[in-house]
């Protein structure tokens, strides 16, 4: 997960090779109402339950455009720094089960946002050919047979998602390597939470990922035949997918032969691509401008008041929260992607040392920081620091917090984690040299390797003593002071 | 005509039977008896319902009664029978768009429009039927039979909402609803003598109209009044949230403008229409327009020609926008969902399967073409085209709405014709549409009101066409229309 905030390359292809590789997004918003319909939409409700004329495609029945699925494609086109233009909705026409129509409502050549960019946190720009807004299918279940729609018994059709809004975000072939796709989907994924459209779940399908894949030579700028690759359920299936994909097209190339142009789907199990749908025999979708939907035109204020809407996004929090620790901006990275930024802000605001809260939460809060407030943090950060508590005292006390939201002081206090006295560890020291005068010598007196073994035989028999209570940094300190 | 079964506003207007009823002197249950027999004793020759509903009906109308004898409120439209075209969703009743494909399939919703008459106190007594999914001018093209028009019952009423025109011909409900495409409410209006009003484009919801072409489609209805025409419009239109294309400023009320004449309009006759580019207009049917242009000059207009060039190209427009749209909107009766399931060794084969029994060759032809037209490589040139000339029109019209008030045309450019002269031949079919199919290429209101009869003494409308939102003009020029012809006839109502 760090690299994909990071951008860190790894090697994708054989020397020689380049990947060309574009990402086809699917996001579905979380408006309360469907695209065109007034049910509501959710997420595993009782099957064609949330349904009505519209959404069921029932002759007679028209679609009413959610203005607030509009608002939410404008925004997500600002972010991207599209070109937020009027727009046409046109009909996409081929025959479907789970279409209930027989042809997808959707934007093709008047699209609401065009001619954009996201820049990777490493600072890679990948251009975004246009962000359109179009409604989703209903869902089939094959029964019988191996499951698959050409050899089941029957289907049984979910149309509780058909017309729920999606947004597709188009990039163009700007990715190079399987670790930039990742970064760029886990990017657009923060802009899209930052803007709240969307909870953006890969795994239950409210984002979805087909990659166009291809290669050349490097050096190269030609475009290839390409492979669209479907069925990609999480970011790491991404990049194996674009791996072995972009692999079996450098296998072909190289042996003489070369690769068809077709979808392909990506087999979790076996780690490979399986041929789909050819292009050859790909459909006609006959697209024409949406008689029943009237144009959008959105207006000045319109954009202004979309502009006025879009709140800091992922590269600005990262750059603050940066700034504010003192490091670069892929080291907060993972924070900003959990969506803890404001939460390290506040604590570091009332006064935790920056460094503590960063790896805190990078390393200890991955789940988290449940009940406990930013302050009560602060408070646990300045214990730590201030050597009331060891590090492994206090993350036995964070993990405490996050349960209950306490205090760090009640929940330290209650463990019995009390700041051990020095003139404590004092007494414990004396009985120690006196015990064994032979190793106090080597101690003081030795060379730096024999000084290094002693101080860690000193250390371990206080830490014994103590049980572990007293402060690692402290014992140090106090070896060094009786030397 | 005597032994025909025509007999429009039998026992009188929507708005005679709403007075009458909320004034206790006729029962609603009492007046939707006197229709249903007279359903009873026509239906089988003319076959104008899909289904007739009396159970509900009769509870319906008994339930106004009540609230009458109670002393609630009703609307504007107590206790008045309508009968709906087949493509309108009626929550509960089947709803097939004279189709086997949606075989069973019975709305859990109602349309707006039927929401609307219901809430004004209409009863709903059936379904009427149509050239399937409205593709048709004829409705011969149905799955349960052809309607016969009730003035000869030899003769088509038109289409595609041939059911409901000839319901209001025959006497078997007051009003009813159609939807226009192309000329499906005009053209069926003009063959059965009944007035019949495309609205302007967003006038009237679509919601629960099962749509064929949908940039086109407009819901509106057949009366054999203007008066109960301007009522039914009141009644039906206005902005409805359910319908993106719905306006959100409407035209106000059409009932209040109908005595204002029409002293001072500019008419114009389309040059192409009357003598013209376009062929095929019958003479007959031209000297009832040139007479309704001299009424009108009599009644205070100033009446002069006008030429809406790209008009002509209007017909081959339309076969573009409109199959391309139906391709994508008849996608969804695949026997998946509701409707007709034919089975298949996959799902691919149940699709084929499905939709090979279910749709008639009508529909299957204009699938076909409107795939075609849409298809990668063709798209620019035969959809894109067309879109193109649909401009064109609009900025003619806009041209001679910039010199006139309403234009005038024929509405449809025959009288009925024989059942069968055109079933073998689809152009000539379509050919019928010539007229009326400018307006819905450019959203504007165009409406056929009865004015006298043709050689062979079947009805002849004249169609009064105007800009957009502009049904006030449109309906005072058709009131004044009414008016003339009465006084020809030497009726006086
Ligand atoms: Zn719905």
């Amino acid at each position: 997960m760090s690299d994909t905030t990071t951008g860190r390359r790894e090697p994708t292809l054989p020397d020689g090779w380049e990947l060309v590789c574009g990402l086809e997004v699917h996001v579905e918003l979380s408006t309360a109402t469907k695209l065109f319909c007034g049910c509501p939409n959710e997420f595993g409700a009782e099957p064609n339950t949330n349904v009505c004329p519209t959404c069921l495609g029932l002759p007679g029945s028209l679609p009413v455009m959610n203005g607030a699925a509009v608002t939410s494609a404008m925004r997500l086109g600002r972010a991207l720094d599209c070109r937020v233009q009027p727009s046409v909705m046109a009909r996409k026409n081929y025959f479907y089960p789970d279409m209930p129509k027989d042809f997808q409502t959707s934007q093709y050549d008047q699209p609401t946002n065009e001619d954009g960019h996201l820049d990777l946190p490493d600072g890679t720009t990948i251009r975004v050919e246009r962000a359109h807004i179009e409604e989703d299918t209903g869902k089939s279940t094959h029964v019988g047979g191996d499951g698959r729609i050409t050899s089941a018994e029957y289907s049984l059709i979910d149309y509780n998602r058909a017309g729920v809004p999606l947004l597709e975000i188009v990039s163009h072939p700007d990715i190079r390597t399987a670790e930039e796709a990742k970064a760029y989907v886990a990017e657009l994924r923060g802009i899209v939470l930052a803007l709240d459209v969307s909870d953006a779940r890969m795994e239950e399908g409210s984002m979805r990922v087909d990659a166009n894949v291809s290669v050349r030579p490097v050096g190269s700028d030609e475009l290839r035949t390409r492979c669209e690759i479907k069925n990609i359920n999480s970011l790491s299936s991404l990049g194996r997918a674009i791996v072995h994909e972009a692999n079996r097209h450098v296998d072909l190339w190289t042996t003489g032969e070369r690769p068809l142009q077709e979808t392909r789907h990506w087999d979790e199990e076996a780690g490979r691509t399986r041929s789909g749908r050819s292009k050859e025999d790909a459909e006609d979708y006959r697209y024409f401008p949406e008689p029943d939907l009237t144009p959008l035109q959105p207006s000045e204020v319109d954009l202004e008041a979309v502009d006025a809407s879009i709140p800091e996004l992922p590269a600005q929090t990262r750059a603050r929260l940066a700034d504010v620790a003192g490091v670069t901006p892929p080291e907060v990275g993972l924070i900003v992607d959990r969506g803890q930024a404001s939460f390290a802000l506040d604590a570091i605001d009332s006064g935790a040392d920056a460094g503590r809260v960063l790896v805190h939460l990078t390393n200890n809060l991955a789940d988290g920081v449940g009940e406990m407030s930013s302050s009560a943090f602060a408070g646990l950060v300045a214990m730590e620091v201030g050597g009331e508590l060891s590090s492994t005292q206090t993350k036995e006390v964070l993990a405490d917090m996050v349960a209950t939201g306490r205090d760090a002081p009640v929940v330290a206090a209650e463990k019995g984690f009390e700041a051990m006295d020095t003139s404590e560890l004092e007494g414990l020291l004396d009985g120690l040299i006196a015990d064994h005068p032979g190793e106090w010598e080597r101690f003081s007196t030795g060379d730096e390797g024999d000084a290094k073994k002693m101080a860690g035989f000193f250390t371990g028999q206080i830490m014994k003593a103590t049980r572990g209570q007293a402060d690692g940094k402290v014992v140090a300190q106090l070896l060094n002071s009786r030397k | 005509m005597s032994d025909s079964p025509a007999a429009p506003a039998a026992f009188g207007t929507a708005v005679e039977i709403a007075s009458a009823v909320k004034a206790g002197e006729r029962s609603a249950l009492g007046v939707l008896e006197e229709h249903l027999g007279r359903i009873g004793a026509h239906e089988s020759s003319v076959h104008a319902f899909n289904a007739v509903i009396e159970d509900e009906a009769r509870s319906r109308a008994m339930e106004i009664d009540d609230a009458i004898a109670s002393g609630a409120e009703v609307g504007a439209l107590a206790g008045v029978p309508v009968a709906i075209k087949d493509n309108m969703c009626t929550r509960g009743v089947p709803t097939t768009c004279s189709s086997r494909i949606l075989d069973g399939w019975k709305p859990p919703y109602d349309a707006t429009v039927v929401t609307r008459l219901r809430e004004a106190g209409a009863i709903v007594v059936g379904k009427t039927n149509l050239d399937e999914f409205a593709m048709g001018s004829s409705t011969e093209n149905s799955a349960f039979g052809p309607t016969h028009n009730p003035w000869d019952l030899t003769r088509v009423p038109g289409g595609s909402s041939g059911g409901s025109a000839a319901a209001v011909a025959a006497g078997f409900s007051p009003i009813s609803l159609g939807s226009d495409t192309g000329g499906s409410i005009r053209q069926p209006a003009s063959l059965c003598g009944v007035v019949g009003v495309k609205p302007t484009y967003g006038a009237v919801s679509r919601y629960g109209l099962i749509a064929f072409g949908s940039s086109l489609d407009q819901i509106g209805p057949f009366t054999t009044d203007v008066h109960d025409a301007a009522v039914i419009m009141d009644t039906i239109g206005g902005h409805d949230p359910l319908d993106s294309t719905s306006a959100t400023d409407g035209h106000g009320s059409l009932e209040s403008v109908l005595s204002d004449g029409v002293d001072g309009l500019r008419v114009g006759l389309i040059t192409e229409m009357t003598g013209g580019a376009i062929d095929g207009i019958a003479p007959d049917v031209l000297a009832r327009v040139r007479a309704a242009a001299e009424a009108l000059a009599a009644a205070g207009a100033t009446v002069g020609e006008v030429s809406v060039p790209s008009s002509v190209y209007g017909l081959s427009a339309y076969y573009m926008v409109a199959p391309a749209e139906a391709s994508s909107n008849l996608a969804r009766f695949d026997g998946v969902r509701y409707g007709l399931r034919v089975d298949g060794s996959n799902t691919a084969a149940m699709h084929t399967a499905t939709r090979t029994e279910g749709f008639g060759d009508e529909v299957k032809r204009r699938i076909m073409l409107g795939t075609y037209a849409l298809s990668a490589g063709y798209r620019d040139a035969y959809y894109g085209s067309a879109q193109k000339v649909r401009t064109l029109i609009i900025e003619d019209f806009d041209r001679a709405y910039a010199d006139f008030d309403v234009l005038l045309s024929p509405a449809s450019p025959t009288t009925a014709f024989e059942m069968g002269a055109k079933t073998a031949d689809p152009l000539a079919m379509y050919l019928n549409d010539v007229c009326t199919i400018p307006s819905n290429l450019s959203g504007q209101p165009a409406m056929s009101v009865p004015f006298g009869t043709g050689d062979d003494g079947l009805p002849i409308g004249v169609q009064v066409l105007a800009p957009l939102m502009g049904e006030p003009v449109m309906f005072r020029v058709a009131a004044a229309l009414e008016a003339a012809q009465r006084l020809e006839d030497g009726e006086s109502r």
